[in-house]
């Protein structure tokens, strides 16, 4: 198979990601979006490793995956800590950065 | 020595501003005049000095205090400069200076702002000594300057009565007006000259540089100065109001001093109106128009210390037809004894008005003749010096100067100064015989006059019979002592002696005849003119010149003031601004709506910004993946 198709994939994979932050409300599929960015960077990684026949790309890649569980692990928990303060999942009302009141 | 003769009076005026500062409530009379009196009296001493020297034959004295302004190659010092012009100008001021500060001493004795007034006094005495002494016309500059500081400061001195403060700043302003002619002229000079160097002897030997046109500029421009500071038409209307300070004031600067200021200046600069004796003979002419018109003003005053104001504005007239005549050492001669005259007229009538209590108006006093007795003996000599009445000063100087009216050809100038001598006669001998012959019309217990106010008196008497024998023309047997001392570059006068001795005679019958009118009129009873006709009227409402003024410059101003306050100020310039203030303002709440906190669209512009970084690499750096 052409290592160019796992390119679009992860291409189409990271627009989709992109989309969801930008248009979506829901905290959680914002969060979720974000992981699909990650993974099609994942994607990518793996990819070149195997196109280069080098193993760097994929260790790159497992730290990666560690740091995701990481990252997922805080984001969740920022995500429960914002419901309990405001009771909702709504990404617009937390609005504090505007200078607009 | 010029320059101690210069610097103590500011001293001890600063010395005295100083102790009267550290508290004003405590009376410490007996310092401050030993302060105020004796520094005056040092000056004097040191004057009398260099006048001894000077008589001497010694030359010309240049001092140098110090350095003031460098420019380059060019320097401006403060040096001092007494030739003798100057010489005479300043033993007469500080001669007749001291007499008045002593005078005040008796006058003030009972003000509270005693410590105030002898440091504006002595404020005064430097810095008019600072003009006549100033080497170059920029110290003159600044003591012309202060003179008219110092002006203020007196005439608002009384500072309780905002009328008073009016009258201040109506001196103020005036002289100002006065004072940007003045400036202009030196500057004008200044860059004509071409750095040839600015003291006095310099301007005169490189004079040549100039153009007939320019000349005549700094000529008319120096000569407005002099109309502000010297109180002539247009610029005169300060002077009667002035009076609102206290008599010493009065005396000093308002009479004897401050207000020949222009004269002197006129002599000063006798080598540029040499070389255009068209703007002398302006000069002349505003002289004598103006010398008539304060003498038809004076004949329908009331007030004393009015009409002896415009006494002073007409006999600073006739010091202008002289010196714009050409025959300088005459106007600096009447300076001299004019200064002798009116300031003993001034305390004298000061005198008069604190043995009254403060009453002005000549009407409301009468028979005064026995209660003031040397008072009155010293004003009726001083009457008689100013009505040109021979053998007393004014005779001498007064004829000299219609004398070179005459020799002018032309004989307008001529007949207003004769005629303004025979009004002289008349509105002085009718403010002597109201006040003093003329029936009391309430009996009041007179104020007692300390001896400090009264002996001045005598002494000037004494210089208004005798000080016009220094001047003595030939055509009388004299020499002209005052004249060949000066030795400025005078108009020979060509009249034969026997026209002189008619011009003369004509004037003394004049004054006589004024005399004997005002005899008639008001020496048994004095009353007011009549007001209503209307012609009179006019003439006691001073012409309405105030109000004319008032018309013609003051309320234009205003409305363009007002104008400008409440329309173009506003409307336009504000209007400007605030509409720029308007699109700062819209910009702005459209470029808040993209701070809108949201932080969805904070990603979306962080994508906006790196698709765009991301498609300026690829197409336009040519990066090819």
């Amino acid at each position: 198979m052409s290592p160019d198709l796992f390119f679009l994939l992860a291409s189409i994979l990271f627009s989709m990601g992109l989309v969801g932050i930008i248009s979506r409300k829901n905290l959680f599929v914002i969060y979720m979006s974000i992981e699909l960015m990650l993974s099609s960077i994942n994607l990518i990684l793996a990819t070149l490793s195997r196109v280069l026949g080098d193993g760097g790309p994929s260790v790159i890649a497992l730290l990666l995956v560690g740091v995701i569980a990481a990252e997922a692990a805080l984001f969740l928990a920022i995500i429960v800590h914002l419901y309990r303060e405001s009771k909702t999942l709504d990404a617009d009302r937390y609005n504090d950065l505007s200078e607009v009141s | 020595m010029l320059s101690l003769i210069v610097t103590i009076p500011f001293f001890s005026s600063l010395l005295i501003g100083l102790i009267y500062l550290s508290n004003t409530e405590t009376k410490r009379n007996t310092l401050y005049t030993i302060f105020g009196v004796g520094s005056i009296f040092l000056t004097t001493l040191l004057s009398l000095f260099t006048l001894a020297e000077s008589l001497g034959g010694a030359p010309t004295l240049h001092e140098t205090l110090f350095n003031w302004i460098t420019l380059g190659e060019f320097k401006i010092n403060l040096a001092f400069m007494a030739d003798h012009l100057s010489v005479v100008m300043i033993s007469f001021i500080t001669f007749i200076g001291l007499l008045i500060h002593i005078y005040a001493a008796g006058y003030m004795k009972d003000e509270e702002g005693y410590g105030k007034f002898f440091a504006y006094f002595n404020l005064f005495m430097g810095s008019m000594l600072l003009l006549v002494l100033a080497d170059n016309p920029i110290i003159m500059f600044v003591g012309w300057e202060l003179v008219g500081l110092s002006s203020y400061l007196l005439i608002g001195f009384y500072h309780q009565n905002s009328d008073n403060i009016k009258a201040a700043n109506k001196a103020f302003l005036l002289n100002r007006v006065g004072d940007f002619g003045f400036i202009m002229a030196l500057a004008i000079l200044f860059v004509s000259l071409e750095w040839t160097g600015f003291t006095y002897d310099a301007i005169a030997a490189n004079i040549d540089i100039l153009d007939h046109q320019t000349l005549t500029l700094v000529g008319i421009l120096l000569f407005v100065g002099a109309m502000g500071k010297s109180a002539q038409i247009p610029l005169y209307v300060w002077l009667p109001d002035a009076m609102a300070g206290p008599t010493p004031v009065s005396a000093l600067i308002h009479a004897a001093t401050m207000v020949t200021a222009g004269v002197y200046m006129v002599a000063r600069f006798s080598f540029i109106y040499e070389l255009i004796p068209n703007v002398g003979l302006f000069i002349a002419y505003v002289g004598a128009v103006s010398a008539l018109f304060a003498a038809i003003i004076a004949s329908f005053q009331s007030d004393i210390k009015k009409i002896l104001a415009y006494s002073t504005m007409s006999q600073l007239g006739y010091m202008f037809i002289a010196v714009g005549l050409g025959a300088y050492s005459s106007g600096i001669f009447h300076v001299f004894t004019h200064a002798f005259f009116k300031a003993l007229l001034f305390m004298g009538a000061g005198a008069v008005i604190i043995a009254m209590h403060h009453e002005q108006d000549i009407f409301k006093m009468g028979g005064l003749k026995k209660h003031l007795k040397l008072v009155f003996i010293t004003m009726f000599i001083a009457t008689l010096a100013i009505s040109g009445l021979p053998p007393f000063a004014g005779f001498f100087s007064k004829d000299a100067i219609i004398v070179a009216a005459f020799n002018s050809e032309h004989y307008a100038l001529w007949a207003m100064a004769t005629l303004t001598a025979g009004l002289t006669a008349f509105y002085m001998f009718r403010m002597l015989f109201s006040v003093f012959y003329a029936k009391a019309k309430e009996q009041k217990e007179l104020h007692s006059l300390t001896r400090s106010m009264t002996y001045p008196l005598v002494v000037l008497a004494f210089g208004a019979t005798f000080s016009g024998f220094l001047g003595v023309s030939e055509v009388y047997g004299g020499s002209d002592i005052f004249g060949t001392f000066l030795s400025l570059g005078d108009l020979k006068i060509t009249l034969p002696h026997s026209t002189e001795y008619m011009i003369a005679a004509f004037n003394v019958s004049l004054a006589t005849i004024g005399m004997i009118i005002a005899y008639k009129m008001f020496a048994q009873e004095a009353k007011e003119a009549n007001t209503k006709n209307i012609l009179i009227k006019i003439a006691v409402e001073k012409f309405y010149i105030d109000e004319i003024y008032e018309f013609l410059i003051l309320k234009p101003l205003l409305l363009l003031s007002r104008f400008i306050a409440n329309v173009i100020d506003p409307k336009l310039f504000d209007g400007f601004i605030n509409t720029l203030v308007w699109i700062y303002l819209s910009l702005a709440k459209l470029f808040l709506k993209l701070q809108n906190g949201n932080v969805r669209s904070y990603a979306f512009y962080i994508i906006t910004g790196v698709s765009a970084m991301s498609l300026f690499l690829i197409f336009k750096l040519g990066v090819v993946l």
